[in-house]
């Protein structure tokens, strides 16, 4: 990986410096500190209602109280502790679905690519054939039968994310295949499972890891419009997607309700886009990524 | 070629025939008893069986199966609980809404979405670049449900501008459209930009100005048409499985007429044969759109053909 090649650098320069995306950074610092701290900074308690302060605006309209930040809702809980906390769920469900269909995506593009044959035409085959499913469909077929939860919602996009990564996966360790330190590992005498994981795998981590950072915001949409929905969280929890759904009802008196969860989900995925584009751009895997 | 299309027509029946079998145990073989989901809460263990019989749930699996497919075969995937009607009848009269916001949103983004990339690889680190790439990057991360929700709070609660629900007048696919639209206009300006860059650093295009090729016919008759064709691919090739997705989201938003609203309904309204037969006709929808753009596919490009 030659980071500051001439190549690089010029390109770099054209595109205004390799400087790291530092809104990106800022908007997943932000991010991050809500996940870790959220019992120390969250205000209340994102499940205790307090029925007499219900649906009091933000701090800097008319009715505003400085003890509810962003106001609170019909429920009369805070909206500022709720989003907080419900950067939790958000990053459970996007890094479950991830870590799901990415180990079954990059363990079948591993034997696909590495036994080749027919294997490899019916694991391909078989990609096609799942990428033509649109996902909710899916999710509405495992909703109907086990009812909506979180755990669906990880589920359906376990079971249908993986072709993207098996294709990535296969293509590279096809082109891996080849090299010498394979034929050699063969040669010494090395199993079938240890070449895939000891010897190919460390090779392709890096383009996995870019994937999956590109990949989180888009699930993170995706989930929490499932969870709009009501096919994801149910209530009570905390879920970016859940509060506006709830918020959605009382659009005509509590504009917050439906803006700041949004707008969290906006800053996450922004943040996640900005950084995932410009670790591609520097680690510069050769393949585009679907 | 004729082996070719035969082969990708095969594929796309086995698809089919996959989709129908893996619907019918998912419904099957879940937790939930379909006659129980069917039944009001009072009825008696008589009503049950009645039913059962009724469905044909008291044959074995593997002969359920099998009138299952008969029957799908002939179009005939069950009736609507709660309309007591064929469910693909009831899907099917829904349909035109849903058709109508698709192909208002696919003209939407396809025209916006490639001027943008046209111009913004023609013209790299202009104005208009630099506008689409923000926007570009807008619509990969603003959720659309959210976009709705703000724009109904906008236009429709504030300024009340524009309706905010169901359709009838141009004014109502305003909103809806472009909600469809904003992710699709994203993803297509990205691929275009990309692909007529690598198309005007290309030897043709050399070539064509050396020749001395007026630079509108350049950019337009050499480099366009060829960074279309991958553009192309990719917009049919996702926009059928994409649309659904967002087709449900939006229509829910906006309470627009649609199938996806209805499959929404159906859903609550625990009207499984509804649910299942959306299932089923979106996915035949999607292969086929596949099927037809890998035939094109081929007839453009002779290299897929021999593959």
């Amino acid at each position: 990986m030659n980071f500051f090649s001439k190549k690089n650098k010029k390109k770099a320069k054209r595109r205004g410096g390799v400087r790291p995306p530092y809104i990106g950074l800022f908007c997943l610092g932000l991010f991050f500190t809500a996940v870790i701290f959220a019992n120390v900074i969250a205000p209340y308690d994102p499940n205790e209602g307090d029925l007499f302060s219900t649906t009091i605006p933000p701090v800097w309209e008319k009715d505003g109280s400085l003890a509810h930040i962003l106001g609170t809702d019909m429920l009369g809980r805070d909206v500022l502790s709720r989003i907080i906390h419900g950067s939790r769920m958000s990053l459970l469900i996007s890094v479950g679905c991830i870590l799901f269909y990415g180990s079954l995506g990059v363990v079948l593009g591993l034997i696909s690519g590495f036994r080749g044959g027919r294997t490899d035409m019916v694991i391909m085959r078989l990609a096609d054939l799942w990428l033509s499913l649109p996902g909710v469909i899916v999710l509405f077929m495992l909703a109907a039968v086990h009812g909506p939860s979180a755990k669906t919602i990880i589920i359906t996009f376990g079971i249908m994310g993986w072709p993207g990564y098996a294709r990535i996966v296969r293509g590279e360790c096809l082109s891996l295949k080849q090299r010498d330190f394979v034929r050699l590992a063969r040669v010494a005498g090395c199993s079938k499972l240890r070449i895939m994981f000891s010897h190919i795998l460390p090779n392709i981590i890096n383009t996995i890891i870019i994937m999956a950072t590109i990949e989180i915001g888009g699930i993170i949409v995706m989930t929490a419009s499932m969870s709009f929905l009501g096919l994801g969280t149910q209530p009570p929890s905390c879920d970016w997607g859940l509060m506006l759904a709830e918020g959605r009802q009382y659009i005509t008196y509590a504009w917050w309700l439906v803006t700041f969860p949004g707008l969290a989900i906006v800053i996450t995925v922004l943040g996640f886009n900005l950084t995932g584009d410009w670790l591609r751009e520097v680690m510069d895997p050769k393949q585009k990524l679907r | 070629m004729q082996g070719y299309i035969v082969k990708r027509i095969l594929i796309a029946a086995f698809t089919v025939f996959t989709v129908l079998t893996v619907v019918f145990f998912v419904f099957r073989l879940g937790p939930a008893d379909p006659v129980m989901v069917m039944l009001p809460p009072n009825a008696t263990p008589q009503d049950a069986e009645n039913l059962t019989k009724k469905f044909g749930l008291d044959k074995p699996l593997m002969v359920q199966y099998g009138n299952y497919l008969k029957n799908a075969f002939r179009g005939d995937f069950g009736s609507s609980f709660r309309f007591d009607e064929p469910a693909l009848r009831v899907l099917l009269m829904r349909f035109p809404a849903t058709l109508k916001l698709g192909l208002v949103t696919f003209i939407l983004s396809v025209t916006v979405g490639l001027s943008i990339g046209l111009i913004s690889a023609v013209k790299p680190d202009s104005i208009i670049d630099r506008i689409g790439r923000l926007f570009a990057l807008a619509g990969m991360s603003l959720p659309s449900f959210w976009v709705g929700i703000m724009l109904i709070l906008f236009f429709g609660v504030t300024l009340r501008w524009l309706p905010i629900a169901g359709r009838g007048t141009p004014l109502h696919y305003i909103m809806p459209a472009f909600c469809m639209s904003l992710y699709p206009i994203a993803l297509i300006t990205r691929l275009s930009r990309s692909s007529m860059l690598d198309a005007l650093k290309s030897d043709y295009v050399v070539m064509a100005r050396i020749k001395g090729v007026p630079e509108f016919y350049v950019i337009l008759v050499h480099a366009f048409k060829n960074a279309s064709i991958p553009v192309i691919t990719v917009i049919f090739g996702i926009f059928g499985a994409l649309m659904v997705g967002s087709a449900v989201v939006v229509e829910y938003i906006f309470s627009w007429p649609g199938i996806g609203r209805l499959v929404m309904e159906s859903f609550f309204a625990r009207d499984y044969p509804v649910v299942q037969v959306f299932v089923i006709v979106v996915t035949c929808m999607v292969v086929t759109l596949n099927l037809i753009v890998d035939i094109i596919y081929a007839y453009i490009d002779p290299r897929i053909r021999y593959q």
